[in-house]
């Protein structure tokens, strides 16, 4: 399939999800095709490049694909000062919630390939900790697996809860350094707060490098729902 | 050495004496002092409260009492001057740290005399010299807006960091003899109703001013001055002069054109980018229409001044292909092979005043950060222009600028390397 097919397909997707979207919210305004979103959105690609995917992964991750809820969550945090970026905030500052939300409607609507996984750069003593810690947690520390939440094939779970899968490592252990460090933040309760705090940076070095050895699988779309309940309560997540 | 001593001791001399005069003058004008806590709530009647938030909004009242991510009007955004961050106040209800043990009268008093209720006068970051202006009525629609509709929130308010002498309240009693004096807005009866409710909301209430007219080093609004353009205090924007035409001056805009842009932020004549496009999508965008017209009957009637253009000679002028191919690949896109833009979409850059305007700060600006225009009811999903920050080195920033600002129609001096050093600095601000 060629790009522009695809690109087509994805339009066509796109365009009738975000109707959808609006016709379930009652919005009386009407919808936009997905190339007038694209040419709106010019700021957003720039940098999280073409059709979502990134062009420097280590430091603006790629958002094509991930749950609207979760991007659109990232978005008002960005513009609220949860998260902290100077660039960011200063473009959201003048959207409304609903246009953040169209806009986070249009990017997850994106389903374009993954790149193939990294090969990992740490022992294989780490791998096998990261290993443990994101299948199965560590019940001496009271830390629930990453699974748990993120889902089992860790690619997230609608609405809210984003994929692990398909990221460099870079991108990952800065996030949950950020989180442990108080820079990211999320809604409270601040559950990936919490959960980072609990952890020694050599725990995210091999929670981040064994994420990003690991292949995304070919569904990649978040799942629906969970089969238990989160195992700690989530601002923004609804529970 | 003998000398020296004696400058000491005049300067030692003239400071007492500017402090005794200054006690003596907080004594006199602010003796009146605290306004005792309301014990009852006042009655207020619907309308009256629903006005009172339609004026907080036009003041833009949340947009300084709010926090970034905070309770609306329960205060904590800083504003940042040359001489150091001023923390606007808790305007909720709460008894203890907002304005619940406030009545009408200290309310009134602290937006007409800039004084807070225990009598402390207030740092003019408040703009109490444009909004002394407000009538009495519309104080108290305000009053009883926040006291009726806001949520009380418990927010102590954050100390300012301002730096000595300015953190002192004789410094202020001082400052205030020499610049401030509760106004009162004196309707012009040679202009219409229109042009004067616009000039009442422009100069007062709007506060349009605190930004947009110079002030001296101090500070404080020089004579003469208004509305003429001024660097915001961080200098990472130049609010532009509102009477030069080369600048943002609105006479020759239709008056609908003026009110579609302050409402929508946007119209075929420009679009609000930057520190504006927050100030309409907080603000102006929730302007009834006959206000909206009546502040653009006021803007566009305006004495117009100019500022001089810096213009280059049409002889020096030759297309550089390095800075042609930079516009090509980065800017041709979506403004045009000519630099005519798309409507609606994409502002032309031929012709553009913030493209040719003198201050080339917003310039810079918008190219290294990016900017939406604001979301607002007349065009709910803005276009975005995209940060060059990090893909374009300051040098090619200056030679393509240079290309905007001298290609097509357009005439305007360069924008040099030296130009963009400070820029850079000013966006690794959080």
């Amino acid at each position: 399939m060629k790009i522009s097919d695809l690109r087509v397909g994805v339009a066509r997707v796109a365009t009738a999800t975000i109707a959808l979207l609006l016709t379930a919210h009652g919005s009386a305004q009407t919808t936009l095709s997905f190339d007038a979103m694209t040419e709106r959105l010019e700021a957003c690609i720039a940098c999280h490049g073409k059709e979502g995917r990134t062009i420097n992964a280590e430091y603006l991750p790629r958002i094509a694909g991930k749950p609207a809820g979760y991007l659109y969550n990232q978005l008002v945090n960005f513009r609220d000062g949860r998260r902290n970026n100077a660039v960011m905030s200063h473009l959201l500052q003048p959207l409304s919630d609903g246009y953040l939300r169209e806009i986070a409607q249009y990017f997850s609507s994106l389903d374009l390939p993954y790149p193939p996984p990294q090969a990992p750069k740490v022992s294989a003593d780490a791998l096998r900790l990261g290993e443990t810690l994101v299948l199965r947690g560590d019940a001496s520390r009271k830390l629930p697996a990453c699974s748990q939440c993120h889902g089992t094939p860790m690619t997230g779970v609608t609405p809210a809860i984003p994929g692990l899968l398909g990221l460099p490592s870079a991108y990952l252990s800065a996030q949950l350094g950020a989180w442990r460090a108080g820079q990211r933040r999320a809604h409270a309760p601040d559950c990936m707060g919490e959960m980072a705090k609990s952890l020694t940076p050599d725990d995210i070095n091999a929670v981040a490098s064994w994420l990003a050895a690991q292949p995304v699988p070919s569904i990649s779309k978040p799942i629906a729902s969970l089969p238990a309940p989160l195992p700690i309560r989530c601002g923004g997540v609804p529970q | 050495m003998s000398v020296r001593r004696g400058l000491k001791w005049a300067a030692a001399l003239l400071t007492l004496a500017l402090a005794l005069s200054s006690g003596m003058v907080l004594n006199e004008r602010y003796s009146d002092g605290e306004i005792a806590a309301a014990e009852t709530a006042e009655t207020a009647k619907p309308e009256q409260i629903e006005r009172g938030e339609y004026l907080a909004r036009i003041g833009n009242c949340a947009g300084c009492h709010t926090a970034r991510g905070g309770e609306t009007y329960a205060g904590g955004g800083a504003v940042n001057t040359p001489f150091g961050a001023v923390y606007a106040s808790n305007l909720t209800p709460d008894k203890t740290t907002g304005i619940g043990a406030w009545n009408a009268n200290a309310f009134y008093r602290a937006m007409h005399e800039g004084r807070s209720r225990d009598g402390r006068l207030l740092y003019p970051a408040f703009p109490y010299p444009n909004i002394s202006l407000t009538t009495r009525e519309d104080s108290d629609a305000i009053y009883a807006f926040l006291m009726n509709r806001v949520a009380p929130v418990k927010r102590e308010n954050t100390a300012h960091t301002l730096r000595f002498p300015f953190n002192n309240q004789l410094a202020l009693a001082a400052w205030r003899l020499l610049y401030f004096k509760p106004g009162a807005y004196q309707p012009d009866a040679t202009q219409s109703v229109s042009w004067n409710r616009g000039a009442y909301l422009v100069q007062g209430l709007a506060h349009c001013g605190a930004c947009h007219s110079t002030r001296n080093a101090l500070g404080a609004p020089i004579a003469g001055h208004a509305y003429d353009g001024a660097m915001m205090p961080l200098n990472d924007w130049y609010a532009p002069s509102l009477t030069a035409r080369n600048e943002a001056s609105v006479a020759d805009w239709e008056i609908a054109q003026i009110s579609a842009w302050l409402k929508h932020g946007i119209s075929e004549r420009g679009t609000a980018l930057g520190p504006m496009a927050e100030v309409v999508y907080q603000s102006t965008q929730h302007l009834r229409d006959d206000d909206a017209q009546a502040m653009a009957t006021y803007l566009k009637a305006l004495a117009p001044s100019a500022t001089p253009l810096t213009t280059i000679a049409a002889a020096s002028r030759k297309a550089d292909a390095q800075s042609e191919k930079l516009y090509v690949d980065h800017c041709s896109k979506c403004h045009g092979d000519k630099g005519e833009g798309k409507p609606a979409a994409f502002p032309a850059l031929a012709g553009n005043r913030a493209v040719t305007m003198a201050n080339t700060t917003n310039l810079i600006h918008v190219v290294l950060a990016g900017g939406f225009a604001p979301a607002t009811t007349g065009n709910p999903r803005p276009h975005g222009m995209p940060p060059y920050y990090h893909l374009l080195s300051d040098a090619e920033i200056a030679k393509l600028l240079t290309f905007v600002r001298s290609s097509w129609s357009n005439n305007a001096a360069a924008v040099t390397d030296l130009d963009m050093v400070k820029y850079r600095n000013a966006l690794r601000t959080p």
